[in-house]
């Protein structure tokens, strides 16, 4: 089987920090490979090294079959990077970053202008290209550094939480702009922190936690390891929550807890969807009125208490 | 090598073009033309190179003029070319490191490390372009010093070649301050330690006073720091006097400290998580 790019046995350390303990991460070409863990986790430090920014202490990483440490120059070659960072320039505009970057890759001026109009209107961002990048908003920052990555017609582009700190309406229209970045045949590497992230976009999850990978597999089996999803109801009359969670408890088979007051939460295995249509029909016919209700996947914390039995929270406290 | 298939399968990027010549000037250029670019926008970056060779000449003439010559007159005629070898160097390398420093901090050079460019070039491209501030300095430094009094005794030629001097010894000693942008963290300190790096250097020299009024110990410093076979050669150069040795003296030092500046800085910089 060939992968776009594979990482085997990557440590890293900084001083007596261990970033990385041993990482394996692979991905076939024009797949998404979402890599999901707490703030310390060392996906960062993943990507630095498949980027060839950084080097790998042991182990191997490979881009399209180039070493990234013995051939980082020809890897460079084939890759796109947008770091967690903006990695644009803020005193020029969004049309000389795009252009800089063109000629740096040794496309012509003309190539390099007319490459640069293709992505900003593709990443809508025609009307403001000629303004400075440091009067843009966080989310068209965002998009412009998608677009960076992009300049070269990368094979595999790496991206470092590329939607850390937007909006969840921004959020989702990077999602979108993402998922046509592999519309050419490109592989993405895409790290989060967000479950619901990883879940709608990355064709398979690698899950790492303190620098190994303490799972891998499609969204749909990590959710299965997880619990599956989430039924969430809120009465409108908090009397009536024990309705409600005996409403739950039929369609779910399993025992609703109210874990925040007057807010009562069942976990649904296997079809998700049908159970939260029986708790919508039943509620209507018990005539309960709900100011919220929701079915949703189970949290990065639910998954990792799952896999590791620890909470993310202490994690990032440790860290 | 555009229609090389890997053994994954993987086709080259179909962008990917035969490798064109002069790779490592074209793009120093271009990222020099990239942060000429972000003074033109920050213009305010420019005002210590304004400023810097007004405040230093009006300072060193009236403070010393009286005591050293017995007229400023005749000590704007002995100090200024020293003035413009220190004012040079001090605006040249102050800024050079800052911006490097900020520039990896902001991830903009995450993004040109990760391109198939030279890894010298993003910082040979950053100290090109800080070269307008050498010019910019020399322009306010010689206009300040014509209004002051200061007359060229050689020629036009000649005082190009001394401005031209100044900013070559400026241009390599900036390299250690592209070494310490590169190697320091913290913005502040990184000022800091440019700072105290350079003084010595910049004032340790037989700039302001003849060097036989100073005690032995800074006699020998002065002797021994390379600033002051420039400041001979640009007062050589300006007012007459020996000028092939020293200049001869400052382009070795020039070259020397350029041979082991830059590469130093570019291995930190490839090495730097």
């Amino acid at each position: 089987m060939s992968y776009a790019f594979q990482a085997d046995g990557l440590v890293k350390r900084f001083g007596k920090t261990t970033a990385l303990a041993g990482v394996e991460l692979a991905a076939r070409p024009g797949t998404v490979l979402g890599v999901l863990g707490p703030n310390g986790a060392g996906k960062t430090t993943a990507v630095r090294v498949l980027a060839t920014l950084l080097r790998p202490d042991a182990g191997r990483a490979e881009v399209g079959g180039l070493d990234v440490v013995r051939d980082a120059a020809k890897v460079r070659e084939l890759i796109g990077l947008t770091g967690q960072y903006a990695s644009v320039d803020e005193d020029l505009t969004a049309v000389e970053n795009l252009v800089l970057i063109g000629r740096l890759l040794d496309m012509s001026k003309a190539e390099a202008q007319a490459r640069a109009a293709d992505l900003l209107e593709r990443f809508e961002l025609t009307g403001d290209a000629g303004r400075r990048v440091s009067t843009y908003s966080g989310g068209m920052r965002r998009r412009l550094d998608l677009a960076a990555s992009m300049i070269g017609r990368p094979t595999v582009i790496f991206l470092d939480e590329p939607t850390t700190g937007l909006d969840p309406g921004k959020r989702e229209e990077a999602w979108r702009l993402i998922r046509s970045m592999t519309d050419g045949g490109g592989t993405v590497l895409l790290t989060t922190q967000y479950l619901e992230e990883a879940d709608a976009l990355a064709d398979e999850i690698t899950v790492i936690d303190r620098g190994t990978v303490i799972a891998t597999g499609t969204p749909a089996e990590l959710k299965r390891i997880a619990g599956g999803q989430t039924i969430t109801a809120r009465p409108r009359d908090p009397k009536r929550l024990v309705e409600v969670a005996a409403i739950l408890n039929a369609v779910s088979g399993r025992e609703a807890e109210s874990l925040r007051r007057d807010v009562i939460s069942v976990p649904v295995s296997g079809d998700g969807e049908h159970a939260f249509a029986e708790a919508v029909r039943r509620l209507d016919a018990a005539g309960i009125g709900v100011t919220e209700l929701s079915l949703r996947l189970p949290s990065l914390d639910e998954v990792f208490f799952t896999l590791t039995g620890h909470r993310t929270e202490e994690e990032e406290a440790a860290a | 090598m555009s229609d090389i298939v890997l053994e994954s399968g993987l086709a080259v990027r179909e962008g990917a073009r035969p490798r064109r010549r002069h790779r490592l000037v074209r793009h120093s250029l271009l990222l020099a033309g990239r942060s000429l670019t972000k003074t033109r926008r920050n213009p305010g970056l420019l005002l210590d190179a304004l400023f810097m060779p007004i405040i230093f000449l009006l300072l060193f003439v009236y403070l010393f003029g009286g005591a050293v010559s017995g007229s400023t007159q005749e000590y704007l005629q002995y100090i200024f070319p020293g003035v413009l070898v220190m004012t040079l160097l001090l605006v040249g390398m102050l800024s050079t490191g800052l911006s490097i420093n900020t520039d990896v901090k902001k991830g903009v050079f995450d993004r040109f490390r990760s391109l198939p460019i030279g890894r010298s070039a993003p910082l040979v491209g950053n100290v090109l372009g800080d070269t307008i501030r050498y010019v910019v300095a020399a322009v306010v430094l010689f206009a300040t010093g014509y209004l002051l009094g200061f007359r060229v005794e050689t020629d036009p030629l000649s005082a190009l070649a001394a401005a031209a001097l100044a900013t070559a010894l400026g241009f390599s000693l900036g390299w250690i301050n592209v070494l310490i942008g590169v190697l320091i963290k913290e913005e502040v300190i990184v000022q800091t330690v440019a700072f105290l790096g350079i003084f010595p250097l910049a004032f340790g020299t037989n700039m302001a006073v003849p060097t036989d009024t100073l005690p032995g110990w800074l006699q020998a410093w002065v002797k021994v720091n390379p600033v002051s076979d420039a400041v001979d050669a640009s007062r050589g150069l300006l007012t007459g006097g020996p000028v092939a040795e020293p200049a001869t003296m400052t382009l070795l030092w020039s070259a020397g400290f350029l041979v082991v500046f830059c590469p130093l800085a570019v291995y930190v910089y490839r090495r730097r998580s």
